[in-house]
C-alpha cells in the first residue's frame, strides 16, 4: 500500500510541476500583453532617458532577444524564484510579495477553520433534525449567506460592529505605536482579525453547511450506521464517530477546490479591512500599473495554491484508506 | 419541465424576484429619462427625506434608485454575456478533452488545472487593469475565470455518454465525428452544465460588483459596484449609499440561486426529498 501511495504521490508532484510550468508561461504571456516593458516604466518614471540609454538597457536585461529566449529566460528564472524586480518600490518581487504573504495566509486559514467548523456544525444539526423548523431556519440563513458577496458581508459588518457598535477596530491587523507584550499582541491581532475572518468565511460556511447536511443525510442512511446503532452505541458516538468522519469527505474535497477562490476573496477582504496582505499588495499595484508586482502576487499565490492541492490530497488520504490512489 | 421548476416554491420566489430585476432593467428608461447621472438634489439626502426620492441621493447628489435601476442592465447583460462565452468555452473544451481522450484530454485538462489553480478574483483584476476597464473587457475576464468548472463537468459527461452503444453504433455506420459529438453527445451530456449555468450567471454578477466596487468597473457605465464604491468613504454617516444597491445584488443572486437550484430538484427527481 505505501509503494503505492508513494506512486501517487510522485504522480501527483508531476501533475503540479506541468501546472505550474503552463502558470508562469501563461504570466509571460500576460506581461506582454502590457503596453510597453520594463525600460519604458524606467524611462517615464526617470522622465530623462535617451534612445541610446534605452537601447542600452533592453540589452543589459535582455529585452531585445527573440521572445522564445526571453520566455526561456522568464521561466528559468521564475524558478529560481526570480519574479523580476519593482522599480516603483526599488524591490525585488518576491521579496515584497513574502513580506506580505503571512497576513494574507493567517487571514486564509482563520477563514477556512472557521467555515469549516461552524459550517459543518451547522449542516450536522440540521441533518439530524431534517424537516424540522430548526432545519428549516438553517437553511433560510444559509441561502442568504449564500448569495452575499464578500465585500457586501465586510462593508456589513463594520457598518455593524465598529461605527454602530463601537466593539472592534475598523482596519488594520494592529494597533500603532503602543508597546504590548507578546500575550497582548496576539490579543490584539485575534481582536483586528475577527471582522475580516467573518466577512471572508460566512459564504464558504453556507457552501459547507449545505455539503454537510446532504453529505450526512446520505451517510445517515447507511446500513452500517444502523448496525452501530444495533449493536449499542451511543447517539454521539454514531453520529462523531461513524457518520461524522464520513460525511467529511466531500467537505474536505471542496476545501481543496475553494482554496483558490479564498485567495481571490482575500482581495477584496484586506481591501476593505486595510490588511497588509497580498491582496492589497495586488491591488495597489494594480493602480501604480507595477505588472511584474501584480504577476508575481498571482505566481506565488498559485504555489501556495497547488501545495495546498497536494497536502489536502494527503489529508483526504489518510482520512479515507479506501480512496482510488490511482490517478 | 417548466412547470416543476415554477411548481417548487424555490422555482417559483427565485423566477419572481428575477422578473422583478428583468423588470427594473427594461423600464430604466422609461422611469428615469434623464439617466443615472443626472444631478436631482442636494448630496448625502437620506432615503425618504424628500418625496420622489425613495432611496435618497449620493455623494455628487445622484438620485440612488435611479443608479440601481441602470445597474441592473449592467448586472445582467455581464451576467448573461459572460455566462454564454464561459459555456461556449467550457463545453468546447470539455467535450473535444472527453470526446477524444489521451494525448489532447491530458493537455486540454492540464490547462484547465493552470487556470483553476491562479484565484479567479485576482485574475480577473489583473486581465481588467491589462485590458483596460470596459464592459467588453469585463465580460471577458469574466469568461476566463469561469469556463474551467464547465470544461470539467462537460468532460465527465462526454466520457460516460462516448461509451453508450448509440453512439457506438453511429460510429459504425460512419457518421463523422464532429456530427456524433454536436448531434449524439453533447445534447445527452449537457443537462448537468444548464444547472451550473444559473450559478455561473450569479458569480459573474457577484465579480462585476466586486471589480467595479474595486474602482475597476466601467467608467462610462453606472453598475450597482460603482455605487457602492461611490459610497464607501462614507459608510461612517451615510452608509445606505452601499447598503442599497448592496442588497440588490444579493437579491439578484438570491434568484438566480433559487432558480438553479429549483431547475436542479426538476432534473433530479429522486434527490428532491433531500
Amino acid at each position: 500500500m505505501n509503494r503505492h501511495l508513494l506512486n501517487y504521490l510522485g504522480w501527483r508532484l508531476l501533475q503540479s510541476l506541468v501546472v505550474i510550468t503552463i502558470v508562469v508561461i501563461g504570466s509571460f504571456m500576460l506581461l506582454h500583453l502590457v503596453p510597453g516593458d520594463m525600460v519604458d516604466v524606467l524611462g517615464g518614471q526617470r522622465g530623462d532617458m535617451d534612445a541610446e540609454l534605452m537601447a542600452t538597457l533592453r540589452t543589459r536585461y535582455g529585452l531585445d532577444q527573440p521572445m522564445l529566449v526571453q520566455l526561456f529566460n522568464y521561466v528559468t528564472g521564475v524558478l529560481q524564484g526570480d519574479l523580476g524586480y519593482s522599480f516603483r518600490n526599488s524591490n525585488t518581487v518576491l521579496s515584497l510579495v513574502l513580506q506580505r504573504l503571512p497576513a494574507t495566509i493567517l487571514l486564509v486559514v482563520c477563514s477556512v477553520a472557521v467555515a469549516v467548523f461552524i459550517g459543518t456544525l451547522a449542516g450536522v444539526f440540521a441533518a439530524r433534525h431534517v424537516h424540522r423548523p430548526i432545519d428549516v431556519i438553517i437553511s433560510m440563513v444559509v441561502l442568504v449567506f449564500y448569495a452575499t458577496p464578500v465585500f457586501m458581508t465586510g462593508l456589513g459588518l463594520v457598518i455593524i460592529f465598529s461605527v454602530k457598535l463601537k466593539l472592534l477596530p475598523v482596519g488594520g491587523l494592529i494597533t500603532p505605536g503602543v508597546d504590548m507584550t507578546t500575550l497582548q499582541l496576539v490579543g490584539d491581532v485575534a481582536q483586528h482579525l475577527i471582522l475580516p475572518v467573518l466577512s471572508l468565511s460566512l459564504f464558504y460556511i453556507a457552501i459547507y453547511a449545505r455539503l454537510a447536511r446532504a453529505s450526512m443525510l446520505q451517510v445517515l442512511n447507511q446500513d452500517y450506521i444502523r448496525t452501530a446503532y444495533a449493536k449499542g452505541l451511543g447517539t454521539s458516538h454514531v453520529i462523531i464517530g461513524h457518520a461524522l468522519r464520513n460525511a467529511l469527505l466531500p467537505v474536505v474535497t471542496m476545501v481543496g477546490l475553494q482554496i483558490a477562490e479564498l485567495f481571490g476573496g482575500a482581495v477584496l477582504t484586506e481591501t476593505i479591512f486595510s490588511l497588509p496582505g497580498v491582496g492589497r499588495l495586488a491591488y495597489d499595484s494594480v493602480f501604480e500599473r507595477d505588472y511584474p508586482l501584480i504577476l508575481g502576487v498571482l505566481l506565488v499565490c498559485s504555489f501556495v495554491i497547488i501545495l495546498v492541492n497536494l497536502i489536502i490530497d494527503l489529508i483526504y488520504t489518510l482520512l479515507d484508506p479506501r480512496v482510488e490512489v490511482s490517478r | 419541465m417548466l412547470r416543476r421548476v415554477l411548481l417548487s416554491p424555490a422555482g417559483f420566489v427565485g423566477l419572481l424576484l428575477l422578473l422583478m430585476i428583468v423588470g427594473m432593467a427594461l423600464s430604466a428608461g422609461y422611469f428615469f429619462p434623464k439617466g443615472p447621472w443626472a444631478l436631482v438634489a442636494r448630496p448625502y439626502m437620506w432615503p425618504g427625506q424628500r418625496p420622489g426620492l425613495l432611496f435618497g441621493t449620493d455623494s455628487l447628489g445622484r438620485d440612488i434608485l435611479a443608479a440601481i435601476f441602470y445597474g441592473s442592465r449592467v448586472s445582467l447583460i455581464v451576467g448573461l454575456v459572460a455566462t454564454v462565452c464561459a459555456l461556449a468555452v467550457g463545453i468546447t473544451v470539455g467535450s473535444i478533452a472527453g470526446y477524444f481522450g489521451r494525448g489532447v484530454d491530458a493537455v486540454l485538462m492540464r490547462i484547465t488545472d493552470a487556470f483553476q489553480t491562479i484565484p479567479g478574483f485576482l485574475f480577473a483584476i489583473v486581465l481588467v487593469s491589462i485590458l483596460s476597464p470596459s464592459v467588453t473587457n469585463i465580460v471577458i475576464a469574466i469568461a476566463v475565470v469561469s469556463w474551467p468548472p464547465v470544461a470539467r463537468l462537460t468532460r465527465a459527461e462526454v466520457l460516460r455518454v462516448r461509451e453508450t452503444e448509440y453512439v457506438q453504433s453511429c460510429k459504425i455506420i460512419g457518421m463523422s465525428t464532429p456530427r456524433i459529438i454536436l448531434t449524439q453527445v453533447l445534447p445527452n451530456s449537457l443537462s448537468p452544465v444548464i444547472v451550473v449555468a444559473a450559478v455561473l450567471v450569479a458569480t459573474a454578477i457577484i465579480t462585476e460588483a466586486g471589480l467595479s466596487f474595486l474602482g475597476l468597473g466601467d467608467p462610462n457605465v453606472m453598475s450597482w459596484g460603482t455605487l457602492i464604491n461611490v459610497g464607501r468613504p462614507s459608510i461612517r454617516s451615510t452608509w445606505f449609499i452601499c447598503v442599497l444597491p448592496g442588497l440588490f445584488v444579493v437579491m439578484t443572486v438570491l434568484a438566480l440561486n433559487l432558480l438553479g437550484d429549483a431547475i436542479n430538484d426538476a432534473l433530479n427527481p429522486h434527490f428532491r426529498k433531500r
